[in-house]
């Protein structure tokens, strides 16, 4: 742990942000130390002869009303300004500090009333603040202290406060309060150290903020006030000027914005450094698989509703390629219901976004044939084909909660298919998708039309879903796993509502699960996918007793039914599906597969035709059916 | 009674209840707030060190004349009264005398306010109008996998120009445009030509903030399960980018936007006095350098209600745009 923090830190700090960052700040900070001491003399020395010169060799920005060096004068203002602007930043960040941890040591009531007035003072902005105390306090350098710091104080006792009040919340704080550990011991021991390191670079960046905001007072006139000069000043008389020769005001300003980098980069930077690492772990070049063999051609081809041939969807990662889905083949008639069953991360939900021509940027469909309703959807011919794919494709997803959008009236999700494909108007439209809201069953559809998703249940969401896509009258629909999320009454409502609409309009279903079971109950035929591939096509009714290839047989019999025994630990498939980065050499699923041998290892199977039109990828679906001893359910849960 | 209810639910998005409720949070909050700002507006007189009447007509003014004034503006009545005294003059628009010109303050802040409400909202339609077509651009952009280097030269180059504040800035403009360019006057508010650069000023870091701010929230959006449904549904682009996907991205935008409005309004003090803008900012740093309290207060006021109705309508727009917080909060 300590040696990922460490190599964080190298890492972000040598980058070209943080050598920019350290470079800065110490070039502030030295100037602060050693800019009056180098400056002085000359940055005072008035030279009546050279009164507002432009820049020259003796004065590089120029000389000022008096004559005095413009730049020795913004060098040596580096000190004052930079210790006026941290002596506000420790003025407000203890204050603040102090504020924002209170309610922690006196409880919650008075934490209350705390948290009230940090409201009120927070809805102000920090300006109109340090105007205000600059009033209270006085014009000047010492009032303008004050002011910046307390008008500082507000932002940071609110980011406390928060941030104690989420660490306050954890266990180990209860733990120490219930072992009667004191108030102000939990706050100096537990609490605060929890929080010190977003704390402390919210003070960085507040000493940021300070700098620029004395700049602004005294350029105002009620910051520093002659004879002493800081930036802000300085750049005050340089506007004056700024017709004349404007280096003055220009250096002036650079300085400020230079310094107030200095800081707010470092702050960037520390944050950046503590903060979560990036989830970017070099994945290893991506092995480029083969062209596989073409599948068996398809049969007897009586005007297929979808033909998929042999379906690829590949990712760029970095040095290389994925295809999370390959050779995907699959048909489907009018009125069919296939499914597609497979662990998650086989790449079944892929290969319904691939079909649907919806896998975003920057991944890659490819496919020999990709046909819906005669119409090629390869290339850009999803475009074209933009008014058939959106009335005569419908999609369900699994997650019905995030999948209808939150800004818009349901109603108007529905019948904006209409309006926008097939031309009704909004009358039309709107009466369209209430009828189609009635069709699913939907108690008082009239109203519920007008409400917005939130105010659905699950189950009614699911049911709006699958009546949006009944919107325009679909061919096929293709379901994501519609029922994962739902409970289990509703999701047979679902289903049965599903099975309705195929049986009655002739819809084709591609029904897509991770429950065997309910797969066997809906459709007809069952695609089984393991790491992107289709391992198995069968009909569904042989899926529990006939199934051939041992990936099959190990998902029927991870199936517990209600003979299962309950003493005998459950069944599962030992290990994971492979990373799609990382295939194994031979058949994917062979260092999972009780019935691996040497060929396996070595030779990807293709997949062999049957009777019936099963299709098997195994080099051992000859075999006679074999039962798939149940596994331990920990056994081969390390290996990855 | 089924029908009221029914009619009822049409009439709001939610249970009325929520909208009640919200109402009344809210009007308590600003009463709370109003009654803190005024309050402390009254107390920073007395807060001052010293005689504020004897601060402002100069230790050389003879004694009667500042007892006098003193008594006129009541400060040697108990504080509980003047307080009293205070909040019905505020009621009847009294906001006292300009120890400097002797007009009434409020006629002070009524001659300059309108410039300084027209610089705040001309620069915030500015940066809006360049914020959200800019950051949904980017995010598209970006979201197609294309155009990485321009996608971080916008955000590089926003982050570094945001932190330079608006004074700044406005020296810079001053500089580019009055100075070497000369194409618009620097000063003062004459004509259409004077807005630009005051404008531009003020809107530039906050533009970028928003921009990057609706980069980073349409590209998130873009990820969700219903810009998928959108797509499904093979809406047009436009429609999927600008019906479904912008909606959903601008409430946090417009929170950030409601907080930099309030900053807006106090960055117009600064750059108004670049520019010098006929407006509160010049007055109130006048009043403060004059020692010219009663006008101080006024217009620390007035910056205060100002802020605080900003607050309120950022608040009410999300309630209307995003029904969702209104009950998130109660």
């Amino acid at each position: 742990m300590a040696g990922g923090t460490s190599r964080r830190w190298s890492r972000t700090v040598r980058g070209p942000l943080g050598v920019t960052a350290v470079v800065l700040l110490l070039a502030v900070l030295l100037l602060t130390v050693f800019a009056p001491m180098v400056w002085q003399t000359r940055a005072d020395a008035v030279h009546p002869a050279e009164i507002l010169q432009g820049p020259s060799g003796r004065h590089p920005a120029g000389t000022d009303l008096l004559g005095r060096d413009i730049l020795a004068r913004v060098l040596v203002a580096t000190r004052l300004s930079v210790e006026l602007a941290l002596a506000a930043t420790v003025l407000g960040v203890g204050a603040g500090l102090l504020l924002g941890a209170a309610p922690v040591v006196l409880g919650r009531r008075a934490g209350r009333w705390i948290g009230a007035v940090i409201n009120v003072a927070v809805a102000f902005p920090s300006l109109l603040l340090a105007l205000f105390f600059a009033v209270v306090f006085g014009v000047g350098a010492k009032g303008a202290v004050l002011a910046i710091g307390l008008a500082t104080a507000p932002g940071f006792a609110r980011l406390t406060q928060t941030m104690a009040a989420t660490v306050a919340g954890r266990d180990y704080i209860a733990a120490a309060r219930i072992a009667g550990v004191g108030r102000i011991r939990i706050l100096l021991r537990h609490v605060l150290p929890n929080i010190a390191e977003p704390l402390v670079v919210a003070a960085t960046l507040a000493a940021g903020s300070a700098l620029l905001a004395f700049a602004g007072l005294s350029f105002l006139g009620l910051g520093v006030q002659a004879p002493a000069y800081d930036w802000g000043r300085l750049l005050g008389e340089g506007l004056a000027q700024i017709y004349i020769h404007p280096a003055g005001a220009l250096a002036a300003a650079a300085a400020v914005i230079l310094a107030a980098m200095a800081f707010s980069l470092t702050g960037e930077v520390v944050a950046r450094a503590i903060g979560l690492r990036s989830a970017e772990d070099a994945v290893p070049a991506a092995r480029t698989a083969a062209t596989p063999p073409r599948p068996a051609a398809a049969a007897a081809e009586i005007a297929p509703l979808l033909a998929v041939e042999n379906l690829r969807v590949t990712f760029p990662v970095r040095g290389g390629q994925i295809s999370p889905v390959r050779e995907v083949s699959v048909q489907l008639r009018p009125g069919e219901a296939v499914g597609i069953v497979g662990e998650s991360g086989s790449g079944k939900s892929l290969t319904a976004l691939a079909i649907a021509q919806l896998v975003a940027a920057p991944g890659r469909v490819d496919a020999d044939r990709l046909e819906f309703l005669g119409a090629d959807l390869r290339g850009r011919g999803a475009a074209a084909h933009r008014r058939l794919l959106g009335t005569s494709l419908a999609m369900v997803f699994q997650d019905p909660m995030t999948s209808l959008n939150p800004t818009h009236r349901v109603g108007h999700q529905l019948a904006e298919v209409v309006r926008r494909h097939q031309g009704a108007d909004r009358r039309a439209g709107w009466a369209r998708a209430v009828d189609r809201l009635r069709a699913v069953r939907i108690p008082a559809a009239e109203r519920r039309a007008r409400q917005l998703p939130h105010e659905f249940s699950g189950g009614m969401r699911q049911r709006a879903m699958i009546g949006m896509g009944l919107m325009a009258g679909p061919a096929l629909i293709i379901a994501d796993e519609p029922t994962t999320a739902l409970d289990v009454t509703v999701q047979r409502e679902v289903l049965r509502l599903l099975e309705n609409i195929r049986t009655a309009d002739s819809v084709g279903l591609l029904f897509i699960s991770h429950d065997v079971t309910v797969v066997a109950q809906v459709c007809e035929r069952v695609l089984v996918m393991y790491a992107g591939r289709i391992v198995e096509d069968l009909p569904s009714a042989a899926l529990l007793g006939d199934a051939r290839h041992p990936y099959t047989r190990a998902l029927v019999a991870a199936v517990p039914g209600m003979a299962t025994d309950r003493d005998r630990p459950l069944a599962v498939i030992p290990g994971r599906p492979p990373d799609p980065a990382r295939l194994p050499s031979g058949c994917a699923f062979a260092p999972r597969c009780p019935l691996a041998t040497d060929v396996c290892r070595e030779q990807d199977p293709p997949p062999a035709a049957y009777d019936d039109g099963r299709r098997v990828a195994c080099h051992h679906a000859d075999l006679a059916p074999v039962a798939v001893a149940p596994q331990e359910t920990t056994a081969g849960r390390d290996q990855s | 009674m089924t029908a009221l209810a029914v009619r009822a639910g049409r009439r709001s998005r939610l249970g009325d209840n929520a909208w009640v409720r919200f109402a009344v949070r809210r009007t308590g909050q600003l009463l709370l707030s109003l009654w803190v700002l005024v309050t402390a507006a009254f107390l920073m007189i007395h807060a001052l060190p010293g005689d504020p009447v004897r601060a402002a007509l100069g230790p050389r003014a003879p004694l009667e004349l500042v007892q006098q004034r003193r008594a006129a503006m009541g400060l040697d009545d108990p504080l509980w009264l003047q307080y009293a005294h205070y909040l019905g003059n505020l009621l009847t628009g009294d906001m006292g005398t300009s120890m400097t010109s002797g007009l009434p303050v409020s006629q002070v802040i009524g001659a300059r306010m309108g410039a300084t409400v027209e610089l705040a909202l001309l620069a915030f339609a500015v940066s809006v109008l360049v914020a959200v077509p800019l950051g949904t651009l980017m995010a598209v952009l970006a979201g197609d996998g294309r155009r990485r280097a321009g996608d971080w030269m916008f955000t590089s180059a926003s982050v570094v120009l945001a932190t330079v504040p608006e004074f700044l800035v406005a020296v810079g403009l001053v500089f580019v445009f009055g100075v070497q360019l000369g194409w618009a006057p620097v000063a003062g508010r004459s004509g259409p030509g004077s807005y630009v650069l005051p404008v531009l000023a003020l809107a530039l870091g906050p533009a970028l903030v928003l921009a990057r701010l609706v980069r980073v929230e349409m590209l998130a959006v873009l990820q969700t399960d219903y810009i998928r449904t959108a797509r499904a549904k093979r809406l047009p682009s436009r429609v999927v980018y600008l019906r479904h996907a912008l909606p959903n991205a601008v409430t946090a935008t417009l929170t950030m936007g409601g907080l930099m409005l309030g900053g807006l309004v106090a960055g117009t003090v600064l750059v108004e006095n670049v520019f010098a803008w006929p407006g509160l900012g010049g007055t109130i740093v006048g009043s403060i350098l004059a020692k010219d309290y009663p006008t101080v207060q006024g217009v620390v006021l007035v910056y205060g209600v100002g802020v605080l109705l900003v607050n309120l309508a950022v608040d009410v727009a999300l309630a209307v745009l995003d029904p969702r917080s209104v009950i998130r909060e109660s």
